[in-house]
């Protein structure tokens, strides 16, 4: 059991830390609509891993920088365009994600193992990546404990926070930012293609029981902390690959949790 | 005259706004004082909401000034007001997000005020449209404001709820002295409760009572067929807002010899 915990406990952290950080933005993802926003942020993540494998830099910084650009570029463009946000999403993911594929197909043999950028693997975090995860993640908890209140006020309304004075538009930079840095954190867990899932399925499926905002974000975290221990189980049990597995519990608790509250409304 | 007595809240002058090349307002000069209801109408895209963003500081006008009095406190009601269903939260944690340092008896006191108390632990995604304008209005006064701005109060609300919340608002102009500016589309319900109407449509077409500005050219070339219409509804609802309305009718007679107070 020692020996196990020996070798497992990067694993432990980073899932640890995934669901701390991907509770509380998965909250505001699912409130503000920003699941396309965390899916095209994901992809230019991924342009970002295949450049820092090619330069060979460390990989958060490329992470972080690519995605930044892509929600500065997606500022740009809805300035100079008249192209809706999801079209304007739609191009810059799909363009930075072939990017990454053309250069990731001439760094075979550079320790680039596709499978795990594209879909994660828990098994695979080393002592040095859980340190910087949880790191990271503390520095994302900060932020957010600092913002929590101004956050809820833009999401409530823009309109009303402007006019009471406050600063809109750096908070959404702010938000972006952050959710930049859980992409760059959480990539090594569950992969470029399933990272925004990590963020908006235990949002919303903690939302059907939840009274305030801030019970929604607990009750996030403990459904994500429940998918990512028991999609681990299957996959050791089953040799599963982790990612999917994690995703796959997280999705069958938001559809259980679903009916039951439909069950509930029903019978009363 | 009043006007000279005491320093208006507000000033503008001549103020002229260009958003993208297109001209929204021009030459707009207009003062609000304390205790007074001022309410702006116009057609779609006369620049009533501009009008009052940048009341609200958060438009920069392109041409003219404005001067607000030193430390102003401004409540506002914003005229898209859509609060994303899978957020929960209830009516006083709503109104303690205005600021910090509200408690839940600061909430229940103007809830209380608006006439709202039963809605208070209320999910706020379950009110109609009367509960949340008189929600969104209990909000804007947490901040004891000395002008509100209100953007289309009156949307979603029926009727009879109209009549009441303009009583309201009339009632919170007398007990707090403040200022209330606000826009609105028809002219016969703003009538009891209003002191000042503008006429808007990009630059002030008439101002004055709402009865003289009922009578201006300038009006009736604007809202003619929209007037017609609306009196054909009013006569309609009359047997039941008469009387909780009545001085609506009263007002009309008496107010009959006023001269209508056109500029520009």
């Amino acid at each position: 059991m020692f020996a196990l915990l020996q070798f497992l406990w990067p694993t432990l952290i980073a899932g640890l830390c995934l669901a701390l950080i991907c509770g509380p933005l998965g909250t505001f993802v699912v409130w503000r609509r920003m699941a396309y926003l965390g899916d095209a942020l994901a992809h230019a993540a991924f342009l970002g891993v295949a450049l820092g494998l090619a330069w060979q830099m460390s990989l958060p910084i490329p992470i972080i920088a690519l995605c930044l650009l892509v929600a500065l570029a997606l500022v740009a463009l809805e300035q100079i365009s008249q192209f809706a946000q999801d079209t304007l999403l739609g191009i810059l993911a799909h363009t930075t994600l072939s990017i990454g594929l053309m250069i990731a197909s001439q760094l075979s043999g550079r320790g680039l193992n596709m499978n795990a950028l594209l879909f994660g693997d828990i098994l695979a975090v080393s002592p040095q990546d859980a340190l910087w995860m949880a790191v990271g993640s503390l520095l994302v908890l900060f932020i957010l404990y600092k913002l929590w209140y101004r956050l809820l006020k833009i999401t409530i309304s823009e309109d009303i926070a402007a006019a009471e004075g406050m600063k809109v538009v750096p908070i959404k930079l702010a938000l972006t930012g952050l959710i930049a840095l859980v992409i760059a954190i959480a990539m090594k867990v569950v992969g470029v293609l399933l990272i925004t899932s990590m963020m908006i399925i235990p949002a919303a499926a903690a939302q059907p029981f939840s009274r305030s905002p801030e019970q929604m974000v607990r009750l996030s975290v403990l459904i994500s902390l429940f998918a990512i221990s028991s999609g681990l189980l299957l996959s050791l049990q089953f040799n599963f690959p982790t990612g999917p597995s994690i995703v796959a519990c997280a999705g069958l608790s938001f559809f259980v949790i679903l009916f039951v509250k439909v069950g509930i409304n029903k019978w009363r | 005259m009043s006007s000279l007595t005491r320093a208006p809240l507000l000033q503008l002058h001549n103020l002229g706004l260009i958003l993208g090349g297109q001209r929204i307002l021009s030459a707009i000069s207009l003062d609000v004082f304390a205790s007074e209801i001022v309410t702006i109408i116009g057609p779609n895209g006369a620049g009533k909401s501009s009008l009052l963003k940048i009341m609200l500081s958060t438009l920069k006008p392109s041409e003219g000034q404005m001067h607000q009095q030193a430390k102003l406190s401004i409540g506002y009601l914003p005229q898209h007001f859509l609060l994303e269903p899978t957020l929960p939260i209830n009516v006083v944690r709503f109104l303690r997000l205005t600021h910090q340092r509200f408690s839940h008896e600061d909430a229940r006191r103007v809830l209380n005020e608006v006439g709202a108390s039963l809605l208070a632990d209320k999910a706020m995604q379950s009110l109609s449209g009367g509960e949340l304008q008189r929600v969104l209005l209990a909000r804007t006064l947490l901040i004891n404001p000395q002008l509100l701005i209100l953007d289309e109060p009156m949307q979603g609300v029926d009727v009879r709820g109209q009549a009441q919340l303009y009583q309201l608002l009339t009632q919170i102009k007398h007990q707090r002295g403040c200022a209330i500016v606000l826009v609105s589309h028809d002219l016969h319900l703003v009538m009891a409760s209003t002191d000042r109407v503008i006429c808007l449509n990009q630059h002030i077409c008439c101002q004055g009572s709402p009865h003289s500005v009922q009578q201006d050219p300038h009006y009736q070339a604007l809202f003619a067929p929209d007037t017609l219409n609306q009196l054909a509804i009013y006569s309609h609802h009359h047997d039941h807002v008469h009387h909780l309305d009545g001085q609506v009718v009263d007002g009309h007679l008496v107010d009959a010899h006023v001269n209508c107070g056109a500029k520009d």
